[in-house]
């Protein structure tokens, strides 16, 4: 059958497209509106339905909305529910016509029936239309205290849909207050859970702006509740339980009597079929045991049988969500899973992103004591008619090669592949060859042997065709027709469509003549003459460069192109440590699957549970110029955040002049060379003049009778820490102490430019590590290390510029000197903004 | 949290479509199908079950022939999201008896009325049958059983004069027999998908069984059940030794599990004493246990290959199957399958006479050779002799060019790892309850391959 074209399609009569049909349902649904015919009900279902099925396949039915509404008015359920479902869909477009369904929505919400009460509250809490919310206030009161459970689950995420359409309005009815009764007291276990994910939504995002509101975020994971949820836990949906494990990650218990105790009440969940589940409570266990070693090796063996279990039962597409997490323990701790490799072996019907992952899990696990067997595997696969799977698998023989000591036996698989005469297979093993050679330059002589047999017009893929003419140049010493092949690949120079053949090929060649002059030459001075007139910058640059060279001086030129080599002891990794911690600590998320940390694929409102990590993630780093392009802004200010470590340590070191800090002298000469360097704009002359502008008086204030005296706390000038190791110990430290202080005026006045707060307090030995923030709200998170012992001081400190006040909060390794600390980051803030 | 649900057909047809938040434009449903219709260009990789694309992340499993997809912009976590999927297609099946897309399209609303009490603003509030049962009020259409395809789930069991109630587990949890009254049974089924790999030599390199208990109650007023397993059932294994040593206990000994995990209902007190589980099943079906075993285990075939160069555009391949279980079990659905050449031009068989209801066929496409057998009598042996002409010399490579051997096949009422249920105790209700009870064994294949 030939499928239809869209012309035809559209006026065809199957395809109700047409305005026809829908004005057909329009005027039956009229006719049926009044009626009260025996049987009228089940006509009625019948129209509805097709009403809905239009609206399911795309086609526009909001013109029968009015009928719809009309229709309404039956006591039969179905009918009720198909037009809740209607009207939900459509009116947010028809915010008019939604103004005719609040009567009986509000009349059903008074129903005696609780099922009806229920329904008529969550549809007309799905509205979405802004200016019916204050249609919604009472309604949700009454549901909320509602005696029948299923009201008030409706009613709860009620409240969450309400705040969605206006925040405010369900601020000030105390909603979340009520919500937060409810989740402390109800009896019912989804009334509980509906109000905690309703309640971690809305404090979530209003923390940002009230205090308080951040305070209650903060109560959630306040021991009380922790043990609340905990103590419950099995009375709760599987479901529900993963929502509890998720806020247990995030408390942090004193000490280890208490991680032992929510591990042990925990230990059955590990149990449960639901893999969702069986995660969440895998995360509790690894975060808990972070900083005690051994349990937390225990934990991984403890978990290994369950998500075996796991990735073998249940659908393709559940095992695969588990496996995506045992693959990122297995990278983690290759060692622990070494005896395990088995499970890792492919089966054939596999899909293709699971054989990925396993290859790379039984790269991971590779060890003396099983390396043969698992090279043999993987030889297997290399004959596998899944060609995609067949060079994975070559390459992760070659990867076990580069990780271990002992090649023997591997090096000759290698060259086996390479005689296979599969064109994707040696195209494959050519690569790793010559990886290999970088490693083991040992090797040459047997590779060189087996890759001179190769001919390079079987050779056809341009990653290939590079590497094997790399080792034509590297070893055209021990291979005799080196000279000759290089000069037939050069006469075919303008077949050659790939750019980083042809750069290698010009290499290749120099090495060549360098070891081979007479043979060479000819060849050289063809490849050079292509080069030259080659299309390509690169190539072209690269000609002209040898070219000169050679005109300049051989010798020179030798020592540039074919210097003696160092063997790769190590080759470079392509994840940064710093990301895969950060994956590691977005366990049980996407993260895990798509092996990026969150910030990298998703915007910051929709990062999931893991608040913590988003805020540092939406700050920017305290070096960053004010000047970048806020499109760019969050991504940037994420990758400096991760990879600015080593940035920042030269700006640190160049900002204190090599000469350690013993005590937080207040170095404003040289504070303000560099404001006036980074900041033309705000050079000490220009806040002068502002300030008189707004006529502050700056002068009238003594430096000396605000400053208190400095504190004996010696702070380390040059303390480093990574992100990471911040992220960590924030969540880790118990809160040291809460202050809050007004700022001077002139440091208010200061504040228009972040940056001079931050190097202000770099000058005082205090480090940001991040900030962000719109004016008046701005937030920064400092550390500082003591001088001596490497203990550290971890600040949050948030300002708000029209208040001028700073609330800071303080965590710390040694909680006997906070006081001290806290003086003199108190005194260095005062000091703010005075020259 | 999931923003929007939607089910999709084959040819990427919407049946149903809920949009929870609106936080997600609305064509994510013709993307998606896009998306994972042309995952690779060649069209010979599948899209994983998860991606994201334009800051969504798209979720589906495949269930029945149907897409059953969630996206979100959230990062949550994508275990919960698939679990969930999988989860609605059960609750669906529970209430539509059978689900594809005949039925669904005809129980639409019925779907939508149980999807907006699964899911409420995104979040799931329940997924229980059971509980559903008293918010939803459409009464299911039901489709005609008989003309189901011959593989559906219920057909594993029939096997000859043991024919199973085939209508039962298509049954929906809310329909009524003609009667008026339900009948009162419930169905335990003990599944076990075997993955066993012979090396060339015939030596067992990896073997494991995937074994799961189903339960699907068909029973009123939720009685307690006790389930009984083998007494000499062991879990976990004691550490140190490798996972393949357990060569001297086959044939007899203990039965000893890797790891096994419950369903919620699922209470353990006497386990530990008496191997008895004790549940109150919920309606619907769900998985009672899901097991693990590596110990070693009789394969319940053999294969043997031989191949044999005929000059040098032709070769011979043998292939011989022998059923190594009793002759009172017979395997269905056979299929075994290997990869030929890709310079193999033709291949004619010549099976073995006198047995019925055997295919054998050259797959030109990806030049695979394909032999499919309705049945095999336990203790029996069957030969297929393929000769095969080639479009260029072989060099002598043929083995390295072609196999694995693989196979599939079910085995009703086996199970090799000697796992059982003693015993099925329901809690009576009066002198005269007696329910029907069906305990059934079957026994798959996963993977199953011999290398040549």
């Amino acid at each position: 059958m030939v499928p239809p074209t869209l012309s035809q399609r559209s006026p065809s009569p199957s395809q109700p497209s047409g305005k026809g049909e829908v004005g057909d349902l329009k005027s039956q649904l009229r006719q049926l509106a009044g009626s009260r015919a025996p049987g009228v009900d089940d006509s009625k279902r019948e129209l509805f339905k097709k009403v809905i099925s239009f609206m399911t396949i795309g086609i526009d039915v909001s013109s029968v909305f009015g009928e719809m509404v009309m229709c309404s008015a039956t006591s039969d359920i179905v009918l009720k529910k198909m037009c809740y479902l209607y009207v939900g869909n459509y009116a947010k477009v028809n915010p008019d016509l939604a103004l005719l369904t609040i009567n009986f929505l509000q009349r059903d919400c008074k129903d005696e029936d609780p099922m009806i009460r229920g329904l008529a509250l969550r549809s007309l809490c799905s509205l979405r239309v802004a200016n019916l919310v204050e249609y919604l206030v009472g309604p949700l009161g009454s549901g909320l205290k509602d005696s029948n459970s299923y009201v008030r689950m409706v009613a709860v995420i009620g409240v969450l849909k309400l705040y969605h359409i206006s925040a405010s309005t369900c601020v000030d009815a105390d909603f979340p207050l009520t919500l937060k009764h409810l989740m402390l007291n109800d009896s019912d276990t989804q009334v509980v859970a509906n109000s905690l994910c309703a309640l971690q939504e809305i404090w979530g995002s209003e923390a940002a702006n009230s205090e308080e509101a951040s305070r209650e975020k903060e109560a959630l994971i306040s021991k009380p509740v922790i043990y609340y949820f905990l103590n419950r836990i099995k009375e709760f949906s599987e479901w529900a339980q993963c929502l509890v494990l998720d806020l247990v990650v995030k408390y942090f218990p004193s000490d280890s009597n208490e991680i032992f105790d929510i591990m042990n009440l925990l230990e059955d969940r590990l149990q449960h079929a639901n893999g969702a589940v069986v995660l969440a409570t895998i995360k509790v266990f690894l975060q808990l045991t972070l900083s005690m070693t051994d349990v937390h090796q225990q934990v991984y063996e403890r978990i290994k049988a369950p998500l075996l279990t796991l990735v073998s039962s249940g659908s393709p597409e559940q095992s695969y969500a588990v496996l995506s997490h045992l693959h990122l323990l297995v990278m983690r701790a290759p060692y622990i899973f070494s005896s395990d490799y088995k499970h890792f072996y492919c089966q054939y019907n596999e899909p293709s992103y699971v054989k990925k992952l396993k290859l790379e899990m039984l790269t991971a696990v590779a060890n003396e004591s099983n390396t043969y067997e698992i090279v043999t595997e993987l030889c297997e696969y290399a004959a596998n008619v899944d060609i995609a799977i067949a060079r994975e698998s070559i390459r992760a023989v070659g990867k076990i090669a580069l990780q271990q000591y002992d090649v023997n036996a591997i090096v000759d698989r290698l060259l086996q592949f390479l005689e296979m005469e599969k064109d994707y297979v040696t195209a494959e093993a050519l690569v790793l060859v010559k990886d290999l050679l970088r490693k083991y330059p040992q090797w040459s002589h047997d590779c060189i042997a087996v890759v001179g047999n190769i001919s390079s017009k079987n050779v056809q893929e341009p990653k290939a065709k590079a590497a094997l003419i790399w080792m034509l140049g590297e070893y055209s010493r021990d291979m005799s027709d080196a000279p000759y092949i290089l000069e037939s690949l050069i006469e075919n120079w303008d077949e050659e469509n790939s750019a980083e053949v042809r750069l290698h090929l010009l290499t290749a060649v120099m090495k060549c003549f360098f070891k081979r002059p007479p043979e060479t030459q000819k060849a050289l001075g063809a490849a050079l003459s292509a080069g030259l007139a080659d299309f390509h910058q690169d190539v072209h640059d690269r000609a002209l460069f040898y070219y000169r060279l050679l005109q300049h001086n051989v010798t020179i030129a030798e020592r540039v192109v074919n210097p003696p080599k160092q063997a790769v002891s190590v080759f470079a990794d392509t994840q940064s440590s710093e990301i895969k911690d950060r994956i590691f600590d977005e366990f049980n998320s996407l993260s895990v699957v798509y092996e990026k940390p969150s910030y990298m694929f998703t915007d910051r409102e929709h990062r999931g549970p893991f608040e913590f990590s988003d805020e540092l993630g939406n700050l920017s780093i305290g070096a960053e110029s004010a000047n970048d392009v806020p499109a760019h802004r969050v991504e940037a200010n994420d990758k400096d955040l991760l990879l600015g470590t080593s940035e920042k340590e030269e700006s640190v070191g160049a900002s204190i002049n090599g000469s350690a800090y013993t005590a937080p002298l207040y170095d404003t000469s040289s504070l303000s060379i560099t404001t006036s360097q980074a900041q033309p704009g705000h050079s000490p002359h220009a806040s002068l003049a502002i300030d008189d502008l707004l006529g502050l008086g700056l002068t009238a204030a003594p430096t000396s009778a605000i400053t208190p005296s400095p504190p004996s706390l010696k702070l380390n000038s040059r303390a480093v820490l990574d992100p990471a190791t911040f992220q960590q110990k924030w969540r880790q430290l118990p809160l040291s102490t809460t202050q809050e202080y007004s700022l001077t005026p002139q440091g208010t006045v200061a504040l228009t430019a972040p940056q001079a707060l931050i190097r202000h307090m770099q000058a005082q030995s205090i480090q940001c590590i991040a900030s962000g923030g719109q004016p008046p709200n701005l937030k920064f998170f400092f550390f500082s290390q003591k001088a001596e012992e490497a203990s550290t001081y971890l600040v949050e400190c948030k300002i708000n510029t029209s208040s001028a006040k700073a609330q800071i909060n303080i965590k710390a390794d040694d909680q006997r000197t906070t006081e001290e600390f806290s003086a003199l980051f108190r005194s260095a803030l005062s000091n703010f903004g005075i020259p | 949290m999931i923003s929007q649900f939607f089910v999709l057909s084959q040819r990427g047809d919407n049946i149903v479509f809920r949009d929870y938040r609106g936080e997600v434009q609305k064509g994510t449903a013709e993307i998606f199908f896009r998306k994972v219709k042309f995952w690779k260009e060649d069209g010979h990789e599948e899209a994983p079950p998860v991606f994201n694309l334009d800051g969504v992340n798209y979720f589906h499993v495949k269930v029945a022939g149907l897409l059953f997809v969630a996206t979100t912009r959230v990062n949550v976590s994508p275990s919960l999201v698939l679990e969930l999927l999988q989860r609605i297609a059960r609750v669906i099946k529970d209430y539509l008896g059978i689900l594809n897309e005949e039925s669904l399209r005809k129980n639409f609303v019925l779907v939508y009325e149980l999807l907006d009490e699964v899911i409420d603003f995104g979040y799931v509030q329940t997924t229980s049958t059971e509980v559903l049962k008293s918010y939803v009020f459409n009464e299911p259409i039901v489709v005609d059983a008989a003309r189901l395809q011959p593989l559906n789930p219920a057909a594993i069991f029939m096997q000859g004069s043991k024919r199973m109630p085939g209508t039962a587990v298509t049954k929906s949890v809310v329909a009524t027999e003609p009667g008026g009254r339900s009948r009162e049974e419930i169905f335990v089924d003990i599944i076990e998908k075997i993955s066993v790999t012979f090396s060339s030599s015939g030596y067992i390199l990896t073997s494991e069984i995937d074994g799961t208990i189903q339960m699907k109650s068909y029973l009123s007023g939720n009685p307690e059940i006790r389930l009984a397993l083998n007494e000499d059932l062991n879990i976990g294994r004691s550490g140190g030794r490798s996972l393949y040593d357990y060569r001297s206990s086959t044939g007899s000994g203990a039965v000893i599990l890797d790891d096994c995990n419950f369903h919620e209902s699922v209470r353990l007190d006497n386990f530990e004493v008496d191997r008895t589980l004790n549940l109150v099943p919920p309606d619907g079906e769900f998985p009672v246990m899901n097991y693990r075993m590596t110990q070693e285990f009789k394969p319940p075939f053999r294969i043997n290959t031989l191949i044999e160069e005929a000059g040098t555009l032709k070769a011979e391949v043998i292939l011989k199957i022998s059923a190594e279980f009793p002759s009172s079990i017979t395997a269905n659905t056979i299929l075994v399958q290997m990869p030929l050449p890709k310079y193999t031009t033709r291949a004619t068989f010549e099976l073995e006479s006198g047995v019925i209801g055997q295919t054998a066929d050259f797959k030109e496409v990806n030049k695979r050779l394909e032999w499919g057998i309705k049945k095999i009598v336990g203790g029996s042996e069957l030969t297929l002799r393929a000769k095969l002409t080639f479009s260029q010399e072989s060099h002598g490579n043929i083995t390295k060019e072609s196999g694995p051997v693989s196979m599939t096949f079910t085995i009703p009422m086996y199970n090799v790892s000697r796992l059982q249920v003693k015993y099925l105790q329901i809690a009576k209700k009066f002198s005269a309850y007696n329910p029907y009870r069906w305990v059934r064994y079957v026994t798959q294949a996963n993977s199953y391959v011999a290398r040549i």
